[in-house]
């Protein structure tokens, strides 16, 4: 049966070919093929990133922005182009505006502590989500224990939409900051946030985007969106572990005092006084992760390579296949069934627990995501323990679908 | 492993039907378990009178092997000393872990020897001994224990 579907309506989406990049989709789990549905945890890196990787240690590696050496002005070159790669990919104005860091909790955390201690007081209040993730609200909880601010969420609907009109009546004099999820990890709702953004503006309130969830699925562009700050992970997005971005305009970068303090950050050091770097550096003190950017940098020329418009489409279809097919379950409940949502299916199955279906599944070789998916609000708002969370990226298939489904139905039977 | 070799018949009933399920209205000891990386989350009270574990009762959410854990840990301390039922904790954590082997060294575990398959699968180990670990608690007087952090006395294992 979906042998015959048409896999998108993007004929040139050859999604065989793109799989050929990636040699650990090759993988065997139990002796069946592995069909990796745990991308909003991690996705997976193709040939050429992985080879960025290699070239950079085995002909390219040295510390940046220090010796006049080969190598170092090759390194810093490289890394330089990074910044610039990702300016690109997000639609910065400026590189300047992109400071690298070990992911988007440091990214939020960079925000929280720099910008939070410098302009949130005691009395005023953040606004956040129902929908973040433990990372877009654990920061700010520790920045409003710290100065006596108020944390502010806005409620959610039974499909995973934030109440718009709940949203615009939380604004007081107080607020100092929107910090929004762009798309829920948990359960893929895409947020309308140009217009969150829009509105949050007319209150003279900046925004920050964590865009962990949509940088690696939909196109980005900073500027149309208008956000203040944008956080994103590039291990969601065919990159290393431990690294990510942090986007902010410049203006904002600017008035914000450092995050760490050490090598780079500084223009001179006396033990009178210390004159900091222009930004970037300011916020990034140490040596970074010169190979991850530079492998970043690789990734998003992949991505880009394939173009996120075609990705999300390609990913839209397995959505609504994998939607199709999933009403077709007795005893299955989709949590989340916002209008607009990634491809995310998060679901709780009658009589089987979470974390037992996972087990089950793997036996069949699905790698998906089980538990509270860092995100205990959205559980707590659902009634539910915990969920079983498929999570697709552009390389999965119509038949990677199929094969999930086939893998419930004969975990329920287990069960039964 | 497959994990249809953890899942046994005996483990699959008590999941579907958990003995001594419910909050013990005259308990004298009670504790709170919580695993925060999947969400089991379970009580267990206890009833002791001298040194004898009168009644032992559970309630919570948790997956099969948790909840299949928590059934047959309360058949099994039932009527036991309060001793007797910590060897059981000591026994049912090393078997978890790898470190006691039923076939070969002496124990008094008995058909809890079913969960033996979980040393093959480390993410599910704490399942199996969350309700164990909650036992603990509770004899010991600890109002709550978590899978996680310093609390866990298990942490090292």
């Amino acid at each position: 049966m979906s042998a015959l579907r048409v896999v998108s309506s993007d004929q040139t989406f050859d999604v065989e070919r793109i799989r050929q990049d990636f040699p650990i989709l090759a993988t065997r789990v139990k002796d069946k093929p592995l069909v990796y549905l745990d991308n909003a945890a991690s996705a997976q890196m193709p040939r050429p990133v992985l080879d960025r990787w290699v070239c950079y240690h085995s002909s390219e590696h040295a510390n940046i922005h220090r010796a006049v050496h080969h190598l170092s002005e090759i390194a810093t070159a490289e890394y330089d182009q990074a910044r610039r790669k990702v300016q690109t990919f997000i639609n910065a104005r400026e590189d300047r505006e992109v400071i690298f860091t070990r992911g988007t909790t440091q990214a939020i955390n960079l925000v929280a502590y720099s910008f939070g201690r410098a302009f949130i007081g005691a009395g005023d209040e953040i606004i956040v989500s129902a929908l973040e993730h433990h990372s877009n609200i654990v920061p700010w909880q520790m920045l409003c224990e710290e100065k006596g601010a108020k944390l502010r969420v806005i409620p959610c609907n039974d499909v995973g939409e934030l109440l718009q009109d709940a949203y615009a009546g939380l604004f007081t004099a107080r607020t100092k900051l929107v910090a929004l999820t762009h798309v829920s990890n948990a359960l893929g709702t895409v947020n309308p946030v140009k217009d969150m953004i829009t509105l949050a503006h007319s209150h003279g309130v900046p925004v920050l985007i964590d865009g962990a969830q949509a940088a690696p699925h939909l196109s980005v562009d900073v500027q149309a969106l208008d956000c203040d700050f944008y956080a994103f992970s590039t291990h969601k997005m065919c990159g290393p572990t431990g690294f990510g971005a942090l986007y902010g305009k410049a203006h904002l970068l600017e008035k914000m005092p450092p995050f760490e303090g050490g090598g780079d950050m500084i223009l001179s050091v006396t033990f009178e006084k210390t004159i900091y770097n222009t930004i970037p550096f300011k916020f990034e003190a140490g040596t970074p992760p010169i190979a991850a950017a530079i492998t970043f940098g690789a990734a998003v020329d992949y991505l880009s390579g394939i173009g996120m418009d075609r990705i999300a489409a390609h990913e839209h279809a397995l959505l609504e296949h994998a939607t199709a097919r999933f009403a077709e379950l007795d005893g299955v409940r989709l949590i989340g069934t916002a209008k607009e949502k990634a491809a995310v299916l998060s679901f709780v199955m009658e009589g089987v627990h979470p974390h037992d279906a996972g087990t089950l599944l793997n036996d069949e070789g699905v790698a998906v995501r089980t538990g509270h998916h860092c995100a205990q609000p959205v559980m707590q708002r659902f009634g539910v323990p915990a969920t079983v969370r498929a999570s697709f990226a552009f390389y999965n298939t119509h038949a990677e679908v199929d094969t999930l489904v086939a893998a419930v139905r004969k975990t329920q039977k287990f069960f039964a | 492993m497959d994990s249809k070799q953890l899942y046994q018949e005996v483990i699959l009933d008590h999941n579907k039907r958990p003995r001594n399920y419910g909050n013990l209205s005259d308990a004298s000891h009670r504790a709170e378990g919580f695993n925060p990386l999947c969400g089991d989350h379970i009580w267990v009270s206890l009833k002791i009178q001298g040194d004898t574990v009168e009644a032992v009762h559970f309630e919570g959410d948790g997956c099969a092997i948790c909840k299949a854990s928590a059934s047959m840990m309360t058949t099994t301390v039932k009527g036991k000393t309060a001793d007797d039922a910590e060897q059981l904790v000591r026994e049912f954590r090393d078997m978890a872990t790898g470190k006691l082997d039923t076939a070969k060294d002496p124990n008094h575990l008995g058909r809890l020897s079913v969960f033996a398959g979980v040393r093959d699968l480390p993410s599910r180990v704490k399942c199996a001994i969350l309700p164990w670990h909650t036992l603990h608690a509770a004899l010991s007087a600890q109002s709550s224990v978590s899978t996680e952090g310093e609390a866990d006395p298990f942490a090292a294992s």
